[in-house]
């Protein structure tokens, strides 16, 4: 690129860039905070301090330098890209833009904030909280998709109730009670203690120093904790029924435990581990709904999968990771591709939990072509029969899984392998 | 002696040349600014694209000393900072003891001291050196877990390190710090916010041509030509694992020592293991998809001749 003619406020020789350049990037670190990248105030001193070293020369130079403070992340380089050549382009144009988008002093911020939120309600009107649920629920509007396969690919957005707090509690009892069939892990660090496979040089140096005379020597022991989990979950219209429940819980676990990654797939694969990080449901819940995009419409598990494999697993599964896969495993594209990405996974972790919560009758029988190619790939296979709250949701993945179900699992394999 | 760090972005260009190393323009804009206002760079890119490379000819270019941090699963402050000779601390135990020291407090003081500590790489890094300022290179942060990378948060941003027993030690001269990552995981926004960020992009074609010929001096014109055509287009496609710029010089080194000239698709295939390391996609490269790879390389080079 040549040279920048169109940067304002390029400073004369002697001029340091200060001023007015540092008032603009003060306005660009905003829009690239109001696009979503996470930039603080720290962030821009270092910019400006940059840009005073880099010089502003070069139109690319200057890029790069801010590029190099304002990125993070690998995706947020488009963002970045996009904000840096319109607000440099002309940056009065966005400042307008800016002040008509940004909140005024007083003003709240979000509007979606002036809605009552209904754990406020709740607490508003007490006793009516045990409503029977046919009334809080809004009418069934959407069609009922469960057991078809969509053919058609719908994007669309979700708004989800908000969480009671009566829901939020029972989601928190039931997550206290949540132990994963995951055994913990044991790391390579190791702690100090009364007993163990290794000496404690550095403690029993310093007891060796205390007036009682006796060296005691103390031992070491491997540290063990739970590995990370990974978590993908099908949003897909035959499984809408489920989505606000397992997001529920998703988000429960997320904010519960350390190491959990969180994605949904329908026609694509979305990660929403961050979103689900915030500690508010609700508002956790709403960015989530935002981002992901195909909400209730068909399902490709074999692309997702795949995309999953290319892009993630690397990222995601180290450390002995934990998948749990929850999903119909009907798939729209005829599980083509699925085998073989159920391998790729299977191989990839320490271990796959599918979760299939969509049976409705009592007996389970790997009929379809995705339940065919799936099954053969996974360690533990948890139907659910009545899917009907969060409790039972973590009683299905409790940690003592009936002998019976495993043989039987034993079984479907050899005879799925065979053909 | 060592050399003074490069006073612009095209002379820390430059300064990268000189030791083999074609970097572009971004990645001299972030080194610049990184030595500049002595702040860490944080690297991060698929693996084989020469992230770990830049520390080495950093070190050589500049004439200082390479402190490397190889990352592991359970590093932890014993095998990274310091640690203590236990075997010497307890020999002076039973001196003072024979001695008829029973001081306590003394011989506490006298036992944790810098004598017997064993300096690992970190600490070593903040030592003074005679040469300058030390390059420190932590690589593979991603390798290891949370608890190190909240440890080296402190290191990060004060340049310094606390051991219970000494007191904190701060850098005698600020080191110049390069951390890799793989992205096996990700690293914690707190660290990389202390950090100038570069993701290690793939080179394009012109760079990547430049850089066998720096690295594989006797491939020739012809065949590192057509090396880097086919893989740049292998780069296109979904794979699992893309080959990475350290894959080509090998692939062109490889190549020339089987004494071919000239690519073709049976080549290809004997030696495709050197450039893709999982076998799903070896197996599915191998013959026709190779072969029109190849076909479309050509006419490519045959419409845009070397320029």
């Amino acid at each position: 690129m040549d040279a920048l003619p169109d940067i304002p406020a390029a400073p004369g020789p002697e001029e340091r860039p200060r001023g007015k350049l540092a008032t603009n990037i003060v306005h660009f670190a905003r829009t690239l905070r109001t696009a979503g990248l996470r930039v603080g105030p720290g962030q821009v001193l270092r910019a400006i301090e940059a840009v005073e070293a880099a010089g502003l020369r070069k139109r690319d130079d200057f890029y790069w330098t801010l590029h190099s403070v304002f990125v993070n992340r690998r995706d947020q380089r488009e963002i970045f890209d996009q904000a840096f050549h319109v607000y440099w382009r002309n940056p009065r144009l966005l400042e307008k833009m800016m002040e008509m988008l940004l909140p005024q002093v007083g003003v709240p911020a979000d509007p979606d904030e002036k809605k009552l939120s209904r754990r406020l309600q709740d607490a508003l009107q007490p006793g009516q909280g045990d409503a029977p649920k046919g009334e809080e629920e809004p009418p069934e509007v959407e069609v009922e998709a469960t057991f078809t396969v969509s053919d058609r690919e719908v994007l669309q957005h979700r708004d989800f109730e908000q969480m009671t707090q009566a829901e939020i509690d029972e989601a928190l009892r039931a997550i206290a009670r949540l132990r994963l069939p995951v055994p913990e892990r044991r790391t390579r660090r190791y702690q100090s203690a009364r007993r163990g496979p290794r000496i404690d040089f550095r403690a029993s140096l310093r007891r060796a120093l205390r007036p009682e005379g006796l060296v005691e020597l103390r031992k070491r022991t491997p540290r063990r904790r739970p590995p990370p989990l990974v978590i993908l979950c099908d949003i897909s219209g035959s499984m809408a029924r489920y989505t606000r429940m397992f997001l529920h819980f998703m988000h429960a676990i997320t904010n519960d435990r350390d190491r959990v990654f969180c994605f949904t797939f329908g026609t694509r694969l979305s990660n929403v581990t961050r979103a689900l990080r915030y500690r508010d449901v609700d508002i956790a819940l709403a960015k989530a709904s935002s981002q992901v995009e195909d909400w209730s419409g068909g399902t490709r598990i074999g692309q997702a999968l795949h995309e999953f494999n290319n892009k993630w697993s690397r990222r995601v599964l180290g450390q002995g990771a934990v998948v749990l896969l929850i999903t119909d495993g009907l798939d729209r594209e005829g599980a083509a591709g699925l085998a073989e990405e159920m391998e790729r996974l299977h191989k990839s972790c320490s271990r796959l939990i599918w979760l299939n919560p969509l049976l409705r009758y009592g007996a389970y029988e790997p009929k379809s072509q995705g339940n065919k190619a799936m099954l053969p790939h996974v360690d533990e296979f948890r139907p659910v029969h009545n899917l009907e709250s969060l409790a039972g949701l973590i009683a299905a993945l409790d940690s003592h899984p009936p002998l019976a179900a495993d043989r039987q699992l034993a079984s479907w394999q050899t005879e799925l392998r065979k053909e | 002696m060592s050399s003074a760090p490069p006073a612009s972005i095209d002379a820390t260009l430059e300064l990268l040349k000189g030791g083999d190393y074609i970097a572009d323009r971004s990645l001299a804009t972030v080194l610049y600014l990184a030595l500049k206002l002595g702040r860490p760079l944080f690297c991060e890119g698929e693996a084989g694209v020469g992230k770990t490379e830049i520390a080495k000819v950093l070190a050589s270019a500049l004439k200082r000393p390479l402190i490397r941090l190889q990352c592991y699963e359970g590093l932890d402050v014993a095998s990274a900072v310091y640690e203590w000779n236990y075997a010497r601390q307890m020999i002076e135990i039973r001196l003072a003891e024979a001695q008829g020291v029973h001081d306590r407090g003394e011989l506490a003081a006298d036992i944790f001291d810098e004598r017997f500590l064993i300096r690992r790489p970190l600490l070593e890094a903040l030592s003074p050196h005679a040469e300058g300022a030390p390059i420190l290179l932590i690589d593979e942060l991603d390798r290891t877990d949370e608890p190190f990378e909240a440890y080296l948060l402190e290191l990060l941003s004060d340049f310094q390190v606390t051991i219970p027993e000494l007191g904190t030690i701060k850098a005698a001269q600020t080191p110049i710090v390069i951390i890799t990552s793989n992205r096996t995981r990700e690293i914690h926004d707190a660290l990389k916010r202390r950090c100038f960020y570069h993701w290690v992009d793939y080179p394009d074609l012109q760079r990547e041509l430049e850089i066998l010929k720096v690295k594989a001096p006797g491939v020739g014109e012809r065949l590192s030509r057509q090396v880097v055509g086919f893989v740049q287009e292998l780069r296109k496609l979904d794979l699992f694992k893309s080959p990475g710029v350290a894959e080509s010089i090998d692939w062109a080194t490889a190549l020339s020592e089987l004494n071919a000239l000239d690519l073709d698709p049976k080549t290809i295939n004997d030696t495709l293991g050197v450039l893709l390391k999982y076998q799903d996609d070896i197996q599915r490269l191998q013959g026709s998809e190779a072969a029109e790879i190849l076909r479309k390389v050509k006419s490519d080079i045959a419409a845009q001749p070397l320029g």
